[in-house]
């Protein structure tokens, strides 16, 4: 039987072979040691049209309950946000969708100019002055933000909060590892880091304070009275932000970050069952050769056109191998240039007004539960747009009783953090602007009647 | 005002109050923001984002997408990067709701279906790799590498040989193997290639021994040359205590052909953005699982994709056994997470389809005619090039410029005068072992008359070079800038646009 993606008809096959000195295709196998050459066929299933595939697929996807058509409260580093269309259309154009990484800058002026918007967009949200091409995602921008403070300090340690995402800690903890390096841990009974916990680990052997801005909790970080005891420190400030929460919140240049990292997934990209989205990573003028990952820069030809290319690219693997800032090659930069159209359409005015939106629901959501008798808050404190309340009843019976009525409730504490007894019944809650006052309503309705 | 052929870049458009977006009202009751979030918090002025129509953003990507060139627009012979063309079918699998639209935190009741998908791949990459176990969150090739380290190194400090801090790596290797054994606290010990183009045999008994952690080799190697070594070169590491590790950036010369499992690798990591036809995106999103023996399923990073026993050995389906799929994270002895959630799903999904629309033996005939066009390319290009190793190849050779050197055209030229004729240009000065390099790897999905077309434009420019080499040394002229210069770019980088500089101004203040 024919394969659709394979070009080649019988004919061309006999006469390439013919072309090159070859009797059959095995000739041109015969480097391989007789012993490992397979006989058979792999055991797989057997191909599929593309319309048996459509089926099949379609049948698999049926199996899951889309976001698209239930209400989801939950948040914790990916988040529901309302998407233009106009962000699918132009992304997914095939020119962008179809490329390798801009190695040929002459004909990857798209990507590459693309990329030096991104760059300018994210050191635009967060006050820094230099930022990279993007990174695989939050989690691991957060290590290679560790992996470059412990470069440039010269330490040994990382310190950072319980309030920082558990998953994230785990993903930094494993590099970190691997390098013989330590991650401390320090506790935040109140949901928010105590600056003062601090005092113990200020000295040279520390790299860096990793601190997440809103944090796990959705809570804000004293961050400028982190910073500000970070100062005159060799000890650098990593903040840890959501995106789209920079359309109100303070920019982390202005509390004194040296490297700032997130997750870029908010930013017009879906949920996608976690991936892909991508990394951000903006630092200081004189960190620029630190960084990891790509940069693009601008340049010219010779004709004075302006243009732009991959640059720096002495800090990396394909150059410097061992001795190269990161072991990257492939990034995340479609979910990066979605991303950037997302900023693009939704312009000065419209971040800000999705960042408003948020926290107006959110805190409006918040109050509503916490009024119900036998829910409170966990954690006081000023949050943005994601909130851990106590239920009167095992978060099981909660969850189970709005998934019949099509909600899918907050995240329970229990998973992330199975060593705080205390928290065992909380649920985290995200209200984003693409949850309507009549989904809020329907939420609450269900609360009030769980017992 | 820009010039003719510039392109005005998006903070340079719009004007101040215009928007492409519109939210609904706020439909729950307006509170001034300062008293839900104290001031000290909140930013004094909004974040300087461009304004612009949703017409000019529309216009603006358009025009840059134009500026670009893609496996759809036209051949991408870059190798060591398998760009075969991406099937559309898997786009729209992808984008069904019930995989873009679902939150990694959902009820595991709620996304079966994914579980199950992602079980699935696994096996499959499994009985491709010829090994037992895989982990598909690593998020790209050298995030596999990474990962597939850190598992060597976790099974070496398991049976108490924590000591062994060395990775022997060939000097034809891709950059991403010395960089992340770097990445994982390594030396790299570096072993030389044999006139052969393989590893030399003598010089990795010198270097091997109960140092050695592992080694890590691509097969067939950055030269597109089979290893026929292979299974000496196993031997000789695992009989010193060191692993096996495959760089899978070459896979797609051996699916349904050989087994990197039955060479005697230990940790394979596949790239599915080469491999398995999901597009690269211009720089990723990729994917790059790993493959497992036995013996390094412990260490995998969570979590894992089990299916309950019950189910597995009944074959049920999930109408009979609903939630038969499940996140393992109670794993003591893993290495921990290298991701964020379980890996790129979207790009697992596009690759699943792929395997599932080419089947056992369409997997094979991919992998043969990737080989064939390859020889067939290689063939054609000997009597103008040189070519530095004469032996068969498999989906990918190199071939050297140096010939044309001499007349003072470089592969960098060969390689600018490309991009006229709408040809992407191979991979330049890589493999670092042969002078004036280009790689080429042209993949199953390229018709004959596309190789035959691309022989013609190689023809062409080995006489421009001969006749005419200034057209080559000042190419690219067709396309939209002209040769753009590194040098500057780097010496004084302008990294990000500000206003009032309409040149940019250098952000290296040294």
């Amino acid at each position: 039987m024919g394969y659709p993606y394979l070009a080649l008809t019988r004919q061309e096959r006999q006469e390439m072979l013919s072309a090159i000195g070859a009797t059959s295709t095995a000739d041109l196998f015969s480097d391989i040691p007789r012993e490992i050459l397979l006989q058979e066929n792999l055991d797989l299933p057997e191909p599929l049209t593309e319309s048996e595939l459509v089926r099949h697929v379609r049948k698999l996807s049926d199996c899951n309950i889309s976001l698209d058509t239930h209400a989801s409260f939950l948040g914790a580093g990916v988040y529901q946000h309302l998407i233009p269309r106009a962000v699918y259309h132009l992304a997914n154009r095939a020119e962008f969708v179809t490329a390798y990484t801009p190695y040929q800058a002459e004909i990857s002026q798209g990507v590459l100019q693309a990329t030096f918007e991104y760059q300018t967009l994210i050191c635009n949200l967060t006050g820094m002055d230099v930022a990279n091409a993007s990174l695989y995602d939050g989690a691991t921008g957060l290590a290679e933000a560790a992996l470059m403070a412990l470069a440039i300090t010269g330490g040994s340690r990382v310190v950072t909060f319980e309030s920082m995402h558990p998953d994230y800690r785990v993903v930094v903890d494993t590099y970190l590892r691997a390098v013989d390096a330590e991650l401390v841990v320090i506790p935040t009974d109140q949901g928010v880091a105590d600056p003062t916990a601090l005092e113990p680990f200020l000295g040279k052997e520390t790299a860096a304070v990793l601190i997440q801005q809103p944090n796990l909790f959705g809570l804000l970080e004293s961050a400028s009275e982190i910073g500000a005891r970070l100062e005159g420190t060799p000890t650098l400030l990593v903040a840890c932000v959501n995106p789209i929460s920079l359309g109100i919140l303070q920019p982390p240049a202005a509390y004194g970050a040296d490297i700032v990292v997130g997750d870029g997934q908010p930013l017009g990209n879906p949920l996608a069952f976690g991936g892909p989205s991508f990394g951000f990573m903006a630092t200081r003028q004189k960190f620029i050769r630190r960084m990891p990952g790509r940069i693009v820069g601008q340049t010219q030809d010779g004709e004075g056109n302006r243009g732009f290319v991959l640059t720096l690219q002495t800090r990396e693997q394909h150059i410097r191998r061992q001795r190269a800032t990161s072991n990257i090659c492939t990034n995340a930069a479609h979910s990066m240039l979605i991303g950037t159209i997302y900023l693009a359409l939704l312009g000065k005015e419209g971040l800000r007004e999705v960042a408003i939106q948020c926290a107006q629901k959110a805190h409006f959501t918040a109050e509503r539960i916490s009024a119900l008798s036998g829910w409170e808050l966990l954690f006081e404190g000023p949050f943005y747009h994601e909130f851990a309340v106590q239920a009167p009843v095992p978060w099981p019976q909660v969850n189970a009783a709005l998934l019949k009525e099509g909600i899918i409730g907050g995240l329970p504490l229990a998973k992330l953090y199975p060593e705080r007894p205390e928290w065992e019944n909380a649920l985290l809650f995200c209200v984003t602007e693409a949850r309507t006052a009549d989904e809020i309503e329907h939420l609450l309705q269900v609360l009030k009647g769980v017992k | 005002m820009p010039r003719q052929n510039e392109f005005p870049l998006l903070m340079e458009l719009g004007a101040p109050g215009r928007r492409a977006y519109l939210l609904p009202q706020l439909d729950v009751p307006a509170r001034p923001i300062d008293e839900l979030i104290p001031s000290p918090y909140l930013r004094s002025e909004p974040a300087p984002l461009p304004e612009l129509s949703e017409l000019e953003v529309v216009r603006h990507y358009t025009g840059l997408s134009r500026r670009n060139h893609g496996v759809d627009v036209g051949f991408y012979p870059l190798g060591s990067c398998t760009m075969k063309y991406n099937p559309k079918v898997n786009e729209d699998l992808a984008f069904l709701p019930g995989f873009a639209s679902l939150h990694p935190y959902q009820p595991e009741e709620t996304v079966q279906g994914a579980l199950q998908l992602m079980y699935e791949l696994e096996q499959y990459l499994c009985e491709i790799a010829g090994l037992q176990r895989a982990t598909l969150t690593p998020a790209a090739g050298a995030h596999g590498e990474l990962t597939g380290l850190m598992l060597i190194k976790a099974y070496q400090e398991d049976r108490g040989e924590g000591h062994r801090d060395e990775i022997i790596i060939p000097d034809s290797a891709h950059g991403t193997n010395p960089a992340s054994a770097a990445m994982c606290g390594y030396k790299v010990v570096e072993v030389k290639s044999n006139d052969r183009g393989g590893v030399c045999v003598d010089a990795l008994r010198e270097v091997v021994g109960p140092q050695t952690a592992g080694l890590m080799l691509t097969n067939p190697n950055t030269l597109g040359l089979f290893e026929e070594d292979i299974l000496t070169i196993s031997e000789l590491v695992h009989d010193a205590g060191g692993l096996l590790y495959y760089d899978g950036a070459n896979a797609n010369a051996i699916m349904g052909k050989c087994r990197p499992g039955d060479m005697g690798f230990d940790v394979v990591h596949f790239n599915l953005h080469k491999t398995f036809s999901t597009p690269h995106g211009g720089g990723g999103p990729g994917s790059g699982p790993i493959v497992v023996r036995e013996s390094l399923i412990p260490f995998l990073p969570v979590p894992v994709v089990e299916r309950r026993e019950e189910a597995a050995q009944a074959g049920a389906s999930l109408e009979e056994i609903p939630s038969q799929f499940f996140l393992d994270f109670d794993r003591p002895k893993s290495i921990g997470k290298v991701k964020g959630f379980y890996g790129n799903f979207l790009v697992l999904v596009r690759a699943y389809a792929y395997i599932r629309s080419m089947g056992p033996e369409g997997l094979r005939l991919a992998s043969e005619d990737a080989v064939l066009s390859a020889n067939y390319l290689m063939r054609g290009l000997s009597p103008f090039f040189d070519l530095p190793y004469d032996r068969t190849c498999k989906h990918e050779f190199v071939i050297s410029a140096r010939q044309q050197k001499a007349e003072g055209v470089t592969a960098q030229d060969i390689a600018k005068r490309l991009l006229d004729y709408g040809v992407h240009a191979p991979t330049v000065y890589f493999p670092l072992i042969v002078e004036e390099a280009l790689m080429i790897e042209p993949t199953e999905t390229e018709s004959k008359a596309a190789l035959d077309a691309f022989l013609e434009v190689m023809f062409r420019i080995a006489e421009e070079a001969k006749e005419s080499p200034q057209g080559l040394t000042t190419a690219p002229h067709h396309t939209v800038v002209g040769r753009l210069d590194e040098t500057q770019a780097a010496r004084h980088p302008v990294v990000r646009w500000q206003q009032g500089t309409e040149e940019g101004t250098p952000n290296d203040h040294r």
